[in-house]
């Protein structure tokens, strides 16, 4: 029993938090916002080079062959920095889905690409409708309930859906595949799709994380600098209060998110549970951040000079990424309430694999 | 290793340990409350037992009826103990609280003459911190000790001392500098509760029982060695028993657990009739207990690994007594018109809900209220300025 990360792992999580700070400050994002950038590639490129699409790649395919304890203080750090590459989604979600996949010739000459760089993919899900998709796009993994397909981003018509969160550019496909042939079908395309979402919702919630404690810090920064009164507005309880119950929210959120990497790959009740738990702990956490976060900055909170709605806005979006809290508040209601597997405080690092919950 | 979140097969074989100890010896009925006479006696005697199992205070030197136990052996106790429903530990304040400041502060004689009756129950503690005008302004402490030779004369009035009405011994802050103010001057010293010059008055709580009593100091006289850590030193003192109050160990996860499976069974047995709206902060009460426990043992790790626990302990203080609160209004809502009903009512189904959610109530208040702990959070953890 070790609940702490390795000095490797909070290494690369700080080169990562220097790098963000390096390509993707709020100047940078607000070039993003202002439709100005002219960044985007340099930034894909400073990722490659750091070798951070491969962390979740095997070594034959020139990644790192990490596992997903190793990813999640990395979306962290993206939340953190509200990065506009979907990394994320590429590193974390899609290579190590098809990593299970690599006996299929087009998976494993694709992964390679993919862990360099040099390939990008969206990745579109029935819970995560708007895919982030990345400049240059070259590949889409989409999935519905019956069938995963793995496309050629030039056989995909796709649809724009322009994002209030500007480093987000959403699109969904037209129509889903039509005429192609899946990579997967029947239950091994259920699985797919349910790993999807596991992984999906558990490096959403990481970035949560990342994104709550990114507004704690400029509110707390704010409210030390800002005067009313004679005093600097931090030093009234009004204001301490609201900023504490966010340290409280976030920091009982963080061993929920990183307890449920151990469950990812497992689709039984407890396990389920677990991810759902995790993204509604992260997102509450994100949700009362921002809202804090724009009521201690007052009008300047609410204006488009000030760097606080970039990070505002990613919370918002993530909150309703990879499953909205509809969806998963109702599966733990319905997993809890319904004791769909043992609770009690012997229970609580429990791993009992059973299989996909229906 | 990291993120390694599995039990060893030793940590396995313990819990099993506990567990089959639990079982044989864990009374069949519950005990009357603590709050009362009676229950204090029944609960000063099942410390006896679980001395004699060698189960006082696990986390403590053998020297002092401990095991050596790691705080990852102390959750998984904690886990069997209120799994098997055993009592609420009548000497929490004497094992979690002053115990570790003992071990901290204290001489060898001190240590060796207190903390082994402490882990056996024989001594049971209490608590003498907040006076008439001083409560959450702890600094404010107007009790007096005033050397005399080789002892100090105790002058002043203590308030909302839980367990204090039986408890055998206290421990109290003292200005022991004439003319002090403030933090400064201030003394930590310990006083036996029947003898001479104290006086001890129960206070009815919401409940009705004492749970807690005032105690007037008329001119008692303790030894000098007594005093806990230097004269004057008693404030730092008290931020580190304030600190193991609020840290890892006064409220341990697994009862909010086992509180939270209970609710989760009472909400099955009101589903049909229930507020839909009612399973979601049912479920919510789950997962709070559930992010409490996985903090814990975060922050256990943490400790093993050579860390520290300081203004941590606020966050934790915070979120336990406002999840026991939640937990225990959802229970009480599941209940509805039954809710009301004392544990005489023939259709009261399980007075426990009723008595949990009053004691719930206090959990924001005691130990040092949640509105103190949040400005403890801005102030030392964000870095505000004070106020």
């Amino acid at each position: 029993m070790d609940f702490t990360f390795t000095e490797e792992q909070q290494m690369m999580a700080g080169a990562f938090r220097e790098l963000a700070a390096d390509i993707c400050s709020p100047e940078h994002l607000r070039a993003v916002y202002d439709g100005t950038d002219i960044q985007g590639e340099a930034r894909w490129a400073r990722l490659a080079d750091m070798g951070l699409f491969g962390v979740l790649a095997p070594e034959s395919a020139g990644g790192m062959g990490l596992g997903d304890a190793d990813f999640v203080l990395l979306a962290e750090e993206a939340g953190r920095a509200a990065l506009p590459e979907p990394l994320v989604e590429q590193a974390g979600v899609a290579v190590p889905a098809l990593r299970e996949l690599a006996i299929l010739p087009q998976v494993a000459s694709l992964l390679p690409r993919l862990a360099s760089g040099e390939a990008r993919i969206a990745v579109v899900h029935p819970y995560n409708p708007f895919a982030n998709v990345p400049p240059a796009v070259t590949h889409w993994l989409a999935c519905d309930a019956q069938a995963v397909y793995l496309l050629e981003a030039g056989s995909v018509e796709t649809v724009a859906e322009p994002s209030v969160d500007a480093g987000r550019r959403l699109s969904r496909p037209a129509a889903l595949a039509q005429g192609a042939a899946p990579l997967l079908t029947d239950v091994a395309a259920r699985e797919m799709g349910e790993r999807l979402l596991n992984r999906g919702a558990l490096h959403t919630a990481a970035q949560c994380l990342g994104v709550a404690e990114r507004m704690l810090a400029i509110s707390v920064d704010y409210a030390k600098e800002r005067h009313q009164f004679g005093k600097p507005i931090g030093s009234y309880q009004a204001i301490k209060h609201h900023l504490a119950s966010v340290a409280v929210k976030l920091e009982f959120a963080r061993a929920v998110v990183y307890a449920a990497v151990a469950h990812v790959v497992d689709l039984g009740p407890r396990a389920l549970a677990s991810v759902s738990h995790a993204k509604l702990a992260a997102a509450d956490a994100a949700d009362l951040a921002a809202r804090t976060a724009i009521q201690v900055h007052g009008a300047m909170g609410y204006s488009w000079e000030v760097d606080l709605h970039f990070y505002m806005k990613r919370a918002w979006a993530l909150g309703g990424a990879w499953g909205d809290h509809s969806f998963h508040a109702r599966r733990i209601q319905t997993l809890v309430c319904g004791e769909a597997f043992p609770l009690g405080p012997d229970q609580t690092f429990e791993r009992t694999a059973q299989g996909i919950h229906r | 290793m990291a993120l390694e979140l599995q039990f060893t097969p030793e940590q396995q074989r313990f819990r099993a340990e506990v567990r089959a100890w639990m079982q044989a010896h864990v009374p069949a009925a519950p005990l009357k409350t603590l709050e009362s006479e009676a229950g204090f006696a029944q609960h000063r005697e099942w410390e006896r037992t679980l001395s004699s199992g060698n189960w006082g205070m696990i986390t403590w030197p053998k020297e002092y009826g401990g095991r050596g136990a790691n705080l990852i052996d102390w959750l998984i106790f904690e886990e069997e103990y209120y799994r098997a429903n055993a009592p609420l530990r009548v000497n929490q304040n004497g094992i979690f609280l002053l115990g570790p400041t003992l071990m901290e502060f204290g001489t060898p004689e001190q240590k060796a003459r207190f903390l082994p009756r402490m882990a056996s129950g024989a001594e049971i503690w209490a608590q003498g911190w907040s006076e008439p005008q001083s409560g959450s302004d702890l600094a404010a402490v107007r009790a007096t000790a005033t050397r005399d030779g080789d002892h100090y004369v105790l002058k002043g009035h203590k308030i909302w001392s839980s367990r204090a009405a039986f408890a055998d011994w206290c421990f109290c802050m003292f200005r022991t500098e004439a003319g002090s103010e403030r933090h400064r001057g201030l003394s930590f010293v310990l006083v036996p509760l029947r003898h001479p010059g104290v006086r001890v008055r129960g206070i009815r709580q919401i409940h009705g029982e004492p749970g807690f009593a005032e105690i007037f100091f008329e001119e008692a006289r303790v030894p000098v060695a007594n005093r806990l850590g230097d004269e004057g030193a008693g404030w730092h003192i008290a931020m580190a028993t304030a600190g193991f109050e609020r840290g890892l160990m006064l409220r341990s996860p697994a009862r909010f657990q086992v509180a939270a499976h209970k609710l989760v069974q009472l909400w099955r047995s009101h589903a049909h009739t229930a507020d839909p709206a009612l399973a979601g902060r049912v479920a919510q009460s789950w997962m709070d207990a559930q992010a409490y426990a996985l903090n814990t043992y975060r922050t256990a790790s943490r400790l093993m690994a050579g860390g520290t626990i300081g203004v941590e302990a606020s966050l934790n203080k915070i979120f336990w007594s406002e999840l026991d609160l939640e937990l225990h209004r959802a229970g009480m809502n599941l209940l509805g018109a039954r809710a009301e009903l004392m544990a005489a009512a023939p259709d009261c189904a399980d007075p426990s809900w009723l008595e949990g959610f009053m004691f719930s109530l206090a959990g924001p208040i005691y130990a040092g209220t949640n509105e103190i702990q949040r400005n403890l959070i801005a102030e030392r953890l964000l870095g505000l300025p004070r106020g």
